[in-house]
Formats: structure tokens, C-alpha cells, sequence
């Protein structure tokens, strides 16, 4: 089995609401309520979800752009760090507990400080979903793509120029592009700048934030492409966040299925396709519009919204949309279990259900 | 097949102030009754300003500079059809929203957020349907005195029902005269002499200026008491409202009236969007990007919706997406648009088994499918600046089957097969040969 890059435990971000004449603090936006997700190095995760499901909460909160409110993110850590930092956690003995805590401090990506966040900052990097907010539009080519070299002081003066033309040629675009502003570009051609811009530091890992759902569909290709060659090319991995789920099954090796803060399936990408097995998967899976009139699939179209992420149903948190829910589904929530070899599903019925 | 409307070389211009953007390059297409027609394209094709231009309301910069939008609607104009663009604004606004409507890609902006639900979705009954609801009012009031009420209640009921019968007559009276003008103008339509040009434009001034209300309803309604008779017209048409909007499995419809639109997700939205179209059965619905910006299981959901509509209430349906997805899913008929020109027309089938035009074989390469394996094909290139659109064909400069003539002339739009007309060189030479 490959290692894992990432290994995220229990985690939690809830967005605080206010209200009321002092702003009292009412309730929490539960936008990732408990999540356990292992990334492994060299692979392209998926993550598909409805919006609103906490996908890119998710992937911010990897990034520590925003603090988690609870759990714990393992970035490149080996195995038995995290298994004895883990078991230490849930032993009885405080003061086991108490030293667990500690070296969380040092190998918790959510607890590092500052000082020892910056280096492995470099080895994160995120591509935006709409590269025309996500690029300064009074900085030059230039500077947008030198800008993490200088704030990572990794290299300067001629190097970096040297770098910047290199990135360029890397994402299939021209020396003369070098000293224009965003706006003199294309939709494709600026999600390639930031697409070079996550490249400048030599990252282990890129977050995708539906960097093409922006896009038309022909340059939509030309962007997969690209991304699928530097993969290869400089083993990237890839956490890429979409709700287009063909995008998805063209660029991923495994899937996972958000549902309202929480995993509903997670699996490899072929058998996520081929065999659905939580409803919420099928239903979305039957959903996509296939681009071939002959191909007529049996749509499961759901009933309703999703619902409010500040209080979210009991139990399971599709029941309310779901056609088999029983009283079980109301009252117990399902934890993520092993269906088939790497395929994971939380749900009580799916033995049933498939 | 009986045709619905059509455009005819149609050109429209947006005066930027970087130049003149060209951004519909003579468009011809033509929608038949009973069809559901898709219009596919990339963004910035036009594909939104080519339907924005059938229902006359390209936006400032924008203007319509050649070509015929011709309109089959009733029966007497089955055989050549009104020329929309040589009518009168007024004309215009009793065909929106009652003959054809629209609903446009952004539900949360195309309803206006100080306004009610209910508000806004009986504004169109109370434009195009003015004539049964104030009859339907009426009724109900009659029915009320019958049923027996004190003299005070019964004094202000008949006087209601004589506000409503004026209102009524007044009604009538004006669409008897607006019927009376659009039949001269239809008989001037083609007649190009002086005399007539004149007499059209005097008719299309004075259609502008035709008022529905009578003088006497005009007096009422400055006195704020008397005013309130108008209450009871609300109230059917709220009861209209409740009616439609439960067609449309809006949940709990009594409640929402009575809401705005930040009230309600981005799916219910466009139910609302959908419901305001779908007050007065039309018999076009123009649907503009509906689903772009919902999830894919609202998506499903809508676009079912649209698809019972079809079974039931509206005639034709024509759909602009950028989804070939949708396309397929729902098209019978589809065109694809390129930088401001119509490259291929064809049924759906045909679309995905023999495309012909080299750009619609690369965009059916390029959308990733549920069993493609490796790399995508790409189209090289990006889509061109209409200010400064390529010559000829305006997809040449990224077509692979590129010729010397492509980027001399703009290829004519020939018919390869029944019911399949492509815009491309490749298959117009082959003809003559």
C-alpha cells in the first residue's frame, strides 16, 4: 500500500454565528462535522459534493488557511509517529494524554506555529476556482509567479527569473507573456499562470478548488491535460475538489463523497462509478448529464434541498432525502466502514440497498 | 413541421468603446412548434444574445443591425409571419411573458429582491391576463352578496364589482383596438411605398400609446379608501399564484408567496423564475443557461421539471446551454454556435453520431465522458476577439482541416443531409463536385 501524504483524524471546522443585540454567540455552521481522510503520496483524490457540503472547507482547512476547530491533520508524517501520537491520545493516563498533546504540537498541522508552518508551506499549494479573483490585477506575470519564491525566500535575483521563465514554459505559455497583466489574458491561459504559481515552490501537494468549473469546455480539456502531465512529471498530489463529477472520473484515482460536513463514500474512482453503494452516490451518479443521447440512464432525482449545515438532521444526514431510510437512520449516525477492499461507505443499509 | 419563429441572417452589434463587437455574425435558425431546440456553444458565442435579439432586449451597448426575426404565432400569420423588428415596443411587451417567455441563467438576479414572491410572479397575470381575473373577481363578489351580507358590506361589494366592470370594459376595449392596429400592420407589413411606411409608423406610435385604464379608475385611485377595491382582485390572483406554483412542486406555496427571494435556496429560485415564465402558457419557453449555477442533483430536478412542462403545458422549448450533457438529454434539435456564427443544425442523434463541422467534432472530443480513459482532445487556441473577429470562417485560425477559401469567405450554410445544414467549406465543395 502507498503511503499516505496526508492523514486527517476527526476533523471539525465550524463557522461561529452571531446574533442577537450583543452578538451573543447562537449557534455553529457544522461545515466539516468529523472527517477522517487519508490522501496518499502520487495520487489524485476527488472530492465531489453538492455546494454548501463543506468540500472546500475541507481543503482550506488542510491549507490552514482557515484553523480547524478540532482534530488533527498529519502532513508527511511516517506511520508510527501518528499510530503513537494517536494511541497516546486515547489512553486513560493523563499524563500519557498530556505528552500526546505535546508532540501534536510538533507534527499537527493544525497546531504548528507560525515558525514551523513556513517551511511546510512551500510544500502546499492551492489553485483557485476563478483565476480571474484569484490573481492581483496590478502585479505582472512576472512578479505573481516570483511572488512565493520571494515570500519563501527560496532564491533571488537572476534565479528567480530563471525559475519564473521555466514555470512559464512548464504550463504552455511564452517568454513574452512574462512582463503582461492578468487582464491581457484568456480564462485558460490565467488559470495557467496560477497553475504555475502553486508550481514555483516545488510542492508535495496541490489542492484543486474546481479549477476548471470557470472554464469552457474546450479549454476545460486543455487545463486536465496539463494537469494530469505535471503530475506525472513532477509527482504531484492532487486534492481535487469539483461538483463535476465527470471532470472527476477523468482526473482522479479515488473519489470521495461529501454530504453535509461529513464522508458518504470514499472508494476508487472506477468502482465508485461502477457500483454506487451509498444512495447519496447513486443519486448523484445518476444525475450527470451524459453526453450521448442514446445512453438513457434511470435518474433518481432527489426530493428537496440540502439541508441547513447549522442544524443538520439527526442520525444519518441524508435520511431526509433518502428513500430508504429507516427509523435507524433517524436516530443512529453511520460511521464510515469498509465495504470492499479500499471501498469505504457510511451508511446502514448498503448491504441491502446494492 | 410548423415553424415557431425564425431568424433570418440575423447581425447584432455591441457599440464598446474599444470597437464595434460583432457578435452575431447572420444567425439563422429556426425553431419549430412542438420542439425542444438547443443552442450550444461556448461563452461568448451568442448564444444568449442571439435569443436576447428575438425578444428584443439586447442591452445598451448592444443593437440589432440586420436580418428578420419572423414570429409564427396565431393562425392568420402561419403563412409568412409578423417581422418582429418592424414592431412597435408596445407589441413587444404583450408578446413577452404571454406568447413567449424567458427564463434567464441567474435565478438569484433576474428576481428583483424588494419585491415579494407573490408580487412579482402576479405581475404577469395581471398584464396578460388582466380580462379572466378581473371576471373571475367578479364572480366570487357576486356569489357574496347573494349569500346574504348587511347592507353596509353589500353597498361596498357592488360598488367593487362596478370598479371591476369598468375596468373590465376598458380592458376589452383596449385589446379589441390593439387587435384592430396589429391586423393593418400586418396587411402594411411587406408594402415598402411611402404611404404605408408612414401609416405604419403613425400605427405603431399610437399602439405605444394606448392606455388600459379608464378615466374613472384613474380618479378612484387617488383617494386612498376608495382605492382599496382593488384588494379583492389580489386576492384571486394570489389565489391563481398558490394554484401554479403547486403545479410546479413548489413545497408549502401558501407560505412562500409571501416571501423574497434571499429567503429561498438557489433551486426554488428558479422554480419561482420558471413559475413567473409559466404564468401565462406561453407557447415558447426560452430557457438561458437554466441550471448553471445550481448542484447537479437540482439541476436534475429542474431540468425534469422543464421536461414535464413540455409534456403539458408549453408548446416549444428552446434551451441554451454550454452543457452537451443537457443537450443530449433533452434536445430534439440543436444548434452550435461559434464566435457569432450558427456552424451546424441538426437532430440530437445525428449531433453525437456524425458530427461534421470540424469545431463541433472537437467540442464532442473534448468534453470528458463517463468511459474515457487518457488524455482529452483539445482544440487548439482560444476563442477569438469578436472585435477584431478572424476573416472567412471565424473558426479557422484553430481549425485542423483549415483551407486557403476559410479564410476568405464565410462558408454558406448548406444542407449535407435531411434536416442537417452545416456551415463549413469541407462539405459545401464536396456538394458541387
Amino acid at each position: 500500500m502507498a503511503e499516505n501524504l496526508i492523514d486527517i483524524r476527526e476533523l471539525k471546522k465550524y463557522y461561529p454565528v452571531h446574533g442577537g443585540i450583543f452578538k451573543r454567540h447562537i449557534a455553529d455552521i457544522k461545515a466539516v462535522d468529523g472527517v477522517d481522510l487519508k490522501i496518499e503520496k502520487g495520487e489524485c483524490l476527488g472530492l465531489v459534493g453538492e455546494s454548501g457540503c463543506g468540500k472546500t472547507t475541507l481543503g482550506k482547512t488542510i491549507l490552514r488557511l482557515h484553523g480547524a476547530t478540532s482534530g488533527r491533520i498529519y502532513f508527511g508524517q511516517s506511520e508510527d509517529i501518528i499510530e503513537r501520537i494517536e494511541s497516546l491520545l486515547k489512553s486513560e493516563n493523563p499524563e500519557e494524554r498530556q505528552e500526546g498533546e505535546k508532540l501534536l504540537r510538533q507534527h499537527d498541522l493544525t497546531r504548528l506555529s507560525r515558525k514551523n508552518l513556513l517551511p511546510l508551506r512551500k510544500k502546499i499549494q492551492i489553485v483557485f476556482q476563478d483565476p480571474s479573483n484569484s490573481l492581483n490585477p496590478r502585479m505582472l506575470v512576472k512578479a505573481i509567479i516570483a511572488e512565493p519564491l520571494i515570500a519563501q525566500r527560496l532564491m533571488s535575483g537572476k534565479d528567480i527569473e530563471k525559475r519564473v521563465l521555466e514555470l512559464l514554459y512548464t504550463v504552455g505559455l511564452a517568454k513574452e507573456h512574462m512582463m503582461r497583466y492578468p487582464h491581457e489574458f484568456s480564462g485558460g491561459q490565467r488559470q495557467r499562470i496560477a497553475i504555475a504559481r502553486a508550481l514555483a515552490t516545488y510542492p508535495e501537494f496541490i489542492l484543486m478548488d474546481e479549477p476548471t468549473s470557470a472554464l469552457d469546455v474546450s479549454v476545460q480539456a486543455q487545463i486536465l491535460n496539463l494537469l494530469k502531465k505535471l503530475q506525472d512529471e513532477f509527482k504531484l498530489t492532487y486534492l481535487f475538489v469539483t461538483h463535476h463529477l465527470l471532470v472527476v472520473k477523468h482526473i482522479s484515482n479515488r473519489i470521495a463523497v461529501m454530504y453535509l460536513g461529513k464522508m458518504a463514500e470514499l472508494g476508487p474512482t472506477a468502482e465508485i462509478f461502477d457500483k454506487p453503494l451509498h444512495p447519496y452516490t447513486k443519486a448523484l451518479l445518476s444525475a450527470i448529464p451524459i453526453p450521448d443521447p442514446k445512453t438513457k440512464m434511470e435518474k433518481i432525482i432527489l426530493s428537496g434541498d440540502v439541508p441547513n449545515p447549522i442544524n443538520p438532521p439527526s442520525g444519518c444526514r441524508f435520511h431526509p432525502r433518502c428513500k430508504y431510510a429507516k427509523d435507524i437512520c433517524r436516530e443512529v449516525e453511520p460511521k464510515l466502514e469498509v465495504a470492499e477492499g479500499r471501498h469505504q461507505v457510511a451508511c446502514h443499509r448498503w448491504k441491502e440497498i446494492s | 413541421m410548423q415553424r415557431l419563429i425564425e431568424t433570418r441572417e440575423l447581425y447584432t452589434d455591441f457599440f464598446t468603446f474599444e470597437g464595434v463587437v460583432k457578435a452575431l455574425n447572420g444567425v439563422s435558425i429556426v425553431v419549430n412548434q412542438g420542439e425542444t431546440y438547443g443552442l450550444v456553444g461556448e461563452s461568448g458565442c451568442g448564444k444568449s444574445v442571439s435569443v436576447r435579439s428575438m425578444m428584443r432586449i439586447v442591452q445598451a451597448p448592444g443593437k440589432i443591425v440586420g436580418g428578420k426575426i419572423l414570429l409564427f404565432l396565431s393562425k392568420e400569420d402561419r403563412e409568412k409571419g409578423i417581422d418582429i423588428l418592424k414592431r412597435s415596443e408596445a407589441y413587444m411587451e404583450s408578446i413577452r411573458g404571454n406568447d413567449i417567455s424567458m427564463i434567464f441563467q441567474e435565478a438569484s438576479t433576474s428576481l428583483n429582491p424588494v419585491l415579494s414572491i407573490g408580487y412579482q410572479v402576479g405581475e404577469s397575470f395581471l398584464l396578460h391576463r388582466l380580462d379572466e381575473m378581473l371576471s373571475e373577481t367578479i364572480d366570487t363578489l357576486k356569489g357574496e352578496i347573494e349569500s346574504g351580507v348587511n347592507i353596509f358590506s353589500r353597498l361596498w361589494k357592488s360598488f367593487q364589482i362596478g370598479m371591476f366592470r369598468n375596468e373590465l370594459e376598458s380592458y376589452l376595449k383596449y385589446k379589441r383596438r390593439v387587435e384592430e392596429i396589429d391586423r393593418r400592420l400586418y396587411e402594411l407589413e411587406d408594402s415598402e411605398d411611402s404611404e404605408s411606411v408612414s401609416e405604419r409608423n403613425h400605427l405603431n406610435r399610437v399602439r405605444d400609446r394606448l392606455s388600459k385604464k379608464s378615466g374613472l379608475v384613474e380618479f378612484v385611485e387617488h383617494f386612498p379608501v376608495l382605492r382599496r377595491y382593488r384588494k379583492k382582485l389580489n386576492k384571486t390572483v394570489r389565489k391563481h399564484i398558490i394554484m401554479l406554483l403547486e403545479e410546479l412542486g413548489v413545497p408549502n406555496p401558501h407560505n412562500i408567496v409571501d416571501r423574497y427571494p434571499h429567503e429561498l435556496s438557489g433551486g426554488m429560485q428558479q422554480r419561482i423564475v420558471i413559475a413567473i415564465a409559466l404564468a401565462c402558457h406561453p407557447t415558447l419557453l426560452i430557457a438561458d443557461e437554466p441550471t448553471s449555477n445550481l448542484d447537479v442533483t437540482i439541476q436534475a430536478q429542474i431540468v425534469d421539471l422543464i421536461k414535464l412542462l413540455k409534456k403539458t403545458t408549453i408548446s416549444s422549448v428552446l434551451f441554451i446551454t454550454h452543457d452537451l450533457g443537457l443537450v443530449a438529454e433533452i434536445c430534439d434539435r440543436v444548434t452550435v454556435m461559434y464566435a457569432g456564427d450558427a456552424c451546424e443544425t441538426t437532430s440530437v442523434t445525428e449531433l453525437f453520431e456524425k458530427p461534421l463541422h470540424p469545431y463541433t467534432k472537437g467540442l464532442l472530443r473534448a468534453v470528458p465522458k463517463i468511459d474515457s480513459e487518457g488524455e482529452l482532445e483539445t482544440i487548439p487556441g482560444t476563442v477569438p476577439n469578436l472585435i477584431n473577429p478572424p476573416t472567412g470562417c471565424r473558426f479557422h485560425p484553430r481549425c485542423p482541416h483549415a483551407m486557403e477559401i476559410c479564410s476568405k469567405e464565410k462558408p454558406p450554410t448548406v444542407e449535407y443531409s435531411a434536416g442537417h445544414s452545416v456551415a463549413c467549406f469541407l462539405y459545401s465543395e464536396k456538394k458541387d463536385m
